[in-house]
């Protein structure tokens, strides 16, 4: 058994989870909302006509309300990592400094400086240049994104790295292959997509109280067109970013593809579960019905997964038990190796104390033979290498079932304002104004599936959750959690306030 | 050559100060963010969020060897 305060590791998790998810408040909206005041003001630039310039600058104040509210809210995640996490934080941090830095560089020179002109250039610049700076605020707003989701894609699937015993380090050897990563980059399309998306249902929503409201309609009705031709295009960017990030998953987690499907017994020709309600009572390797009651789509899951119709998706009962037939290792025979890992580490680190170099080449030569199974040897039981199914489960037919509803709203909306009638339909504006807060879920959801799923993994197969944080007593986590979930309530609490103060005097130069 | 870098000097100053004059909206913000990276970095980060290798360990070797005896402890090797 592993001597772990198993009461810390759960509330250090909890703590980094309501900081991630407050933070992912803030972040997509600024990511699709920085594009949405791009291509207004490129339709006044091009236009010239000074209602899109009012428009424009309408958006950009939300924009920066969202910014600055959001914005260094992501620091305090990486102060958990030195104080909570300060196992993983030594361990990673060779990898992590370099795109982290690079992130820094970005956020600082091309958000900052453009940041300046877009808010300060209006009557200072030439339109050209402020348009520039306006694209280039949504261009460096996206691509810091980009460097974060490098490191979160590596914790989901190391590469580029190996492992130092000499300084506990994983240390960068191959830093294309890390940014380049196949789980990085779907990770990076699909949520700045996702962002994209979230902006649209914002404006979707803001509009629709206007046109409700009686208020600024011809305003509501120009964002509404815009919104909604970014909106299905997100929507489909979306669903193929989507895609492509299960079939990632399915290749380099099955265990959580399996998780998000409530997949126990794989196999071939695996049909999806359109909807269905989990049994609770339901354990990996007993013989009770998965669900109390599904609707499934034919072959679609083996398709999905491995982009052919008669591939075996493996289910949760063949990962942790083995399955000779598919040529699956069980997580027990892991253990095994993992442990011997483990133990060659430990020899190797007494070897070099005793100044043994015989010994601890001999070691070392013994580890590297089993270090990928790492991880393994940290668990107590093969069943430990599960994740929780139903809330990855829910979460992810949650995000796809909203991900389906979202185009169909925008085309609903796109046609009407075609038509001439959106103000009009009273039955479709409700719709539109609960659009926003259907994006967050969906949003939140995207994150629940991505870092619950993987559990219990920190970095995936290398080192689980558990060994990945500090020997404190839960007592130090739970006071500062806490005071966490007061300082973001307040921060998003001024965040509504201020945004609906400024809703409520519309755009400026109408007044 | 050196008048017309203070030429542009002084035009991106004023930029800013008339940027930062004319603000309304943006006082507000600008005082929420303030706030925010104080409570951030003089509250939290120096009363509750001390770095724990940082603070316990002085050299890269005490940490390294720290966090292997943390990653295996629970080995067998006798």
């Amino acid at each position: 058994m592993i001597d772990i305060d198993l009461t810390m590791v759960n509330w250090a998790r909890a703590q980094f989870a309501l900081t991630a998810m407050y933070h992912w408040i803030f972040v997509p909206l600024t990511l699709g909302l920085s594009f949405l005041c791009a291509f207004f003001e490129s339709i006044y630039v091009k236009t010239g006509n000074k209602a899109w310039r009012s428009i424009t600058k309408f958006w950009m104040t939300l924009f920066g309300i969202n910014f600055a509210i959001g914005v260094a809210t992501g620091i305090i995640l990486e102060f958990q990592f030195g104080t909570n996490w300060s196992n993983y934080s030594w361990m990673v941090g060779d990898i992590f400094g370099a795109p982290l830095a690079i992130e820094g560089i970005f956020a600082f020179f091309l958000e900052a400086t453009f940041f300046a002109v877009m808010f300060f250039g209006w009557n200072r610049v030439s339109k050209k240049f402020h348009l520039f700076s306006t694209w280039m605020v949504a261009v460096g707003s996206n691509l810091s994104a980009v460097w974060i989701l490098v490191a979160n894609g590596w914790m989901q699937n190391p590469v580029g790295m190996f492992f130092n015993p000499e300084t506990a380090r994983f240390e960068m050897e191959n830093f294309a292959a890390v940014v380049f990563n196949p789980v990085a980059v779907s990770k990076f399309v699909h949520t700045s997509s996702s962002g994209f998306l979230l902006a649209s249902l914002f404006v979707l929503t803001i509009s629709c109280w206007y046109l409700i409201k009686g208020r600024h309609i011809e305003m509501a009705k120009k964002s509404i067109v815009v919104a909604s031709v970014f909106g299905i295009l997100s929507s489909s960017y979306v669903a193929f970013t989507g895609d492509e990030s299960a079939y990632q998953v399915a290749q380099k987690q099955p265990m959580k593809l399996a998780a998000i499907e409530g997949l126990y017994k794989g196999e071939s020709r695996a049909p999806i579960v359109a909807a269905g309600i989990i049994n609770p009572k339901k354990q990996p390797g007993d013989n009770l019905n998965p669900f109390l009651v599904k609707v499934e789509i034919p072959w679609l899951l083996s398709i999905m997964a491995n982009r052919s119709l008669d591939s075996f998706v493996p289910g949760i009962d063949d990962l942790v038990y083995g399955n000779k037939e598919q040529g699956i290792e069980s997580v027990e025979s892991k253990i095994v190796r993992g442990k011997t890992a483990i133990n060659n580490l430990a020899l190797f680190k007494q070897a070099r104390k005793e100044n043994n170099d015989q010994k601890a080449d001999m070691a070392l030569a013994e580890f590297n033979m089993t270090k990928q199974y790492i991880g393994y040897g940290y668990l107590d039981t093969p069943e430990e290498a599960v994740p929780p199914v139903a809330l990855p489960y829910y979460a992810f037919h949650v995000m796809v079932a909203l991900g389906s509803l979202f185009p169909i709203l925008f085309a609903l909306f796109l046609f009407y304002a075609y038509r001439g009638t959106l103000a009009e339909k009273k039955w479709l504006l409700p719709f539109g104004l609960i659009s926003g807060l259907l994006g967050l879920i969906a949003q939140q959801a995207g994150w629940i599936v991505a870092e619950v799923g993987r559990q219990p993994w920190a970095i995936y197969k290398l080192l689980p959750v558990k060994v990945a944080t500090t020997n404190l007593a839960a007592s130090n986590v739970q006071i500062t959690f806490f005071m966490f979930l007061i300082i973001f309530t307040l921060l998003l609490i001024a965040e509504i306030k201020i945004m609906l103060k400024q809703i409520s005097i519309g755009p400026e130069e109408e007044n | 050559m050196k008048q017309g870098n203070l030429a542009i000097f002084n035009n991106i100053y004023s930029f800013y100060r008339d940027g930062f004059r004319g603000m309304v909206l943006g006082k507000k913000l600008w005082a929420i963010i303030l706030i925010k990276l104080f409570v951030m970095f003089f509250v939290l980060k120096i009363f509750f969020f001390p770095n724990y290798l940082n603070t316990n360990f002085s050299t890269s070797e005490e940490k390294g060897n720290h966090v292997l005896e943390q990653i295996t402890r629970n080995a067998s090797i006798k």
